[in-house]
């Protein structure tokens, strides 16, 4: 087991100021239990899942047993974690039990967010200054010189303000109308909303192969065209196309499996907001004889304003890392249809440049943290009202 | 309570409104009309999946899957056989086995590891408390795309800071633990987020007098407020499974696309690009990947709708 860790930035306070009447060694041996509590049993029991899978590894298993195996460790593993944490803290001497527990109940959390997110993130960023592999030297600016002046980088910069742009505002439109006529349905509603919302539970990839078969393309002389929208050319009597080379449409032909994947999120919040309208208001508003839309356009779309904010920078921060519908639709650069997170991947796993990958992940960061940050910010509001 | 407003089946029981006002509310023929237009829409890609997917190869290949609907009870439109290319011959049994081996400890182990810190953060006083809660919510808007460089690094490499080690080279590459110890650490900002709230907000008296009874927290927490959480733990679990099921890009990186080691969504892709025109297989690989998550969301809507919504602020 490694006791040489990383101390975790947000991890173990420094010691707390001896209270009055308790021997300074007593502050520092509780202040080292606490560390110990928090960091070493969490990675004693890391060193034995590690052991176990490595084990495993080696002994060339079949692999129904080892994704039982593997399910089975995992599952347990992490409830054997705490029990053994805790049962070690009632061992402890009485003084120092409730002292020390807390950190035991958040050490491990504390411990993979410090190793998963923050020191990935400063990592991150002294990457993006330096070359293709480990250990390549510092190039300054170059990297991101290369995201604001490469073609296809600027491409991708052009195509997700359009995904940002396009894909929020026709999710929310056609929720919002759906969540407002479908809330006049008699009966049906229950059903044709679920309808709606299915997709989302579906993956990008599933869905991304769903529209395929809808855009798919046989020249002429190849055989029937067997996708949807070329069947429909076809009967027209038109030749078929080739709808996911033609450039720069393509990039809203992609577009379409993302709206069609998060109307159905939309529409549920916002129809949960619409229903939460004191009824009375929207029945004064009628007496007083305003039309239908007036009662939408005037009294419905302000109340729920907050709402629609919120589904609306939801959809902008998902539509900002966009990246398995390119990556599966594939061939983004010679349809010009690259988005940011794509090209991070591609630069990062697929071409081998750990510094140009890491520079677009820093611009993507620096584009999400204000959204990210407003909505956090609505959303505590909205809890609060609640 | 904390996870999202009222959801539409408890609203739906109340009565409707009668009378006059009825005629107004009930929505006339355009109402029913476009909501009819815009299911149909919506359906139409996952009907045509479906349909193609029980359709012989050289009948798929000739005739549009709508072309079937005219010919409904023709035993010759329709096979399993697809099916069985997919499991077998496409390697998606494999690919079956490794996403449930993924998916259901890189469930688990963060809602176990939040649910505790929720706890803690909740009712239990020690140093720090507030300052790290708020760490916690803050690492929030960190895109996953930040973390994926270093910690393939840390993978295969380990890190070092002047000539010491700091991070081991443990080869976790390609392994299940790998990769959940990756999705745990992207599900955990929200989840701790989120059962704080849920756990923060139930009745004090109910702790303090547990206290009193003389239960140790350890005992609360498993006893008491863990059977109270169930629906936000199940909000949460439900959105993290189908989040961890339906990724690519973390398995891709973390586990690869090697034919032994590849998820669901990985074979699917792989087959999407060496096998672009064979509709039969890719349909029938395309609905083993979603029937999980059909089921999830078929059997569990109430639920899968507030973890999905909660899920909003996911980073």
């Amino acid at each position: 087991v490694t006791t040489e860790v990383e101390e975790p930035p947000a991890a173990p306070p420094p010691p707390p100021e001896a209270p009055p009447g308790r021997a300074p060694g007593q502050a520092a041996g509780l202040a080292l239990l606490r560390l110990v509590g928090a960091v070493v049993v969490p990675l004693a029991a890391f060193a034995l899942l590690w052991w176990t899978f490595d084990f495993l590894r080696d002994a060339d298993a079949n692999r129904l047993v080892l994704a039982g195996v593997a399910l089975v460790v995992g599952v347990a593993g992490v409830f054997l974690l705490f029990w053994a944490m805790n049962g070690t803290v009632n061992h402890l001497p009485e003084r120092f039990r409730e002292g020390v527990r807390p950190y035991v109940f958040v050490g491990p959390a504390l411990v993979i967010l410090a190793v998963f997110l923050v020191y990935p993130v400063i990592s991150t960023i002294i990457i993006s200054f330096g070359g293709p592999q480990r250990g390549s030297e510092f190039v300054g600016l170059d990297n991101y010189d290369f995201v604001f002046s490469d073609e296809s980088m600027l491409r991708s910069i052009r195509n997700t303000a359009g995904w940002i742009v396009i894909v929020p505002i026709v999710a929310v439109s056609i929720g919002l109308a759906f969540a407002t006529l479908a809330d006049r349905l008699r009966r049906g509603e229950a059903v044709a909303k679920s309808l709606i919302f299915m997709p989302m539970a579906i993956s990008f990839v599933g869905a991304t192969v769903t529209w395929t078969l809808i855009y798919s393309f046989r020249p002429e002389g190849f055989g029937t065209n067997i996708g949807l929208l070329n069947a429909v050319k076809d009967g027209l009597g038109m030749s078929p196309t080739a709808w996911l080379q033609v450039k720069p449409w393509n990039n809203l032909l992609l577009m379409v499996i993302m709206i069609w994947m998060q109307t159905g999120f939309a529409m549920v919040v916002l129809s949960a907001a619409i229903k939460a309208i004191p009824d009375e208001i929207i029945e004064a508003a009628r007496i007083d004889g305003a039309s239908e839309w007036q009662v939408f356009r005037r009294i419905m779309v302000p109340t729920i304003a907050p709402t629609i904010a919120v589904v609306v920078t939801y959809m902008v921060i998902n539509a900002m890392k966009v990246f398995d519908i390119v990556f599966v639709i594939g061939n983004a650069e010679t349809n010009e249809t690259e988005v940011i997170a794509e090209r991070m991947i591609d630069w990062f796993f697929i071409s081998n440049h750990d510094g140009r990958g890491a520079a677009i992940a820093v611009v993507l960061f620096v584009a999400v943290i204000p959204v990210m940050v407003w909505n956090i910010r609505r959303f505590r509001e909205q809890e609060a009202v609640r | 309570m904390t996870l999202t407003a009222p959801l539409p089946e408890e609203v739906e029981a109340e009565a409707p409104p009668l009378g006059e006002a009825e005629e107004v509310r009930g929505g006339g023929w355009f109402v029913r009309i476009t909501i009819l237009v815009i299911v149909v829409l919506w359906l139409i890609p996952t009907v045509g999946v479906l349909v193609t997917s029980f359709r012989p190869a050289a009948v798929v290949n000739e005739t549009g899957w709508w072309t079937t609907f005219a010919h409904l009870f023709d035993s010759g439109q329709w096979t399993l056989q697809n099916y069985r290319d997919a499991l077998d011959s496409g390697g998606f049994e494999n690919a079956l086995l490794n996403s449930l081996a993924v998916t259901v400890p890189a469930t688990v182990i963060p809602i176990t590891i939040a649910a505790f810190a929720a706890y803690a953060f909740s009712w239990m006083e020690f140093r720090g408390r507030y300052v790290m809660f708020v760490a916690v919510v803050g690492l929030l808007v960190v895109p996953l795309q930040m973390a994926l460089i270093p910690i393939l690094r840390l993978y295969s490499g380990g890190a070092s800071l002047g000539g010491v080690t700091i991070f081991p080279d443990l080869d976790l590459n390609g392994t299940f633990l790998g990769i959940w110890l990756a999705h745990t650490a992207f599900g955990l900002p929200l989840a701790v987020y989120l059962l704080r709230n849920f756990i923060g907000a139930l009745p004090s008296s109910i702790i303090e007098s547990a206290k009193v009874d003389g239960a140790d927290h350890f005992t609360i927490f498993w006893r008491l407020v863990v059977p109270l959480s169930v629906p936000a733990l199940a909000a949460f679990a439900i959105f993290q499974f189908l989040w961890v099921w339906n990724d690519l890009l973390v398995a891709r990186i973390f586990l690869g696309a090697t034919e032994e080691n590849r998820v669901l969504t990985i074979a699917l892709q792989a087959l999407a690009g060496s096998r672009a025109q064979d509709w039969h297989l890719l349909t029938s690989a395309a609905f083993i990947t979603m029937i999980l998550p059909l089921a999830v969301f078929f059997s569990l809507q109430r639920y899968f709708i507030r973890g999905l919504t909660a899920g909003a602020v996911k980073g």
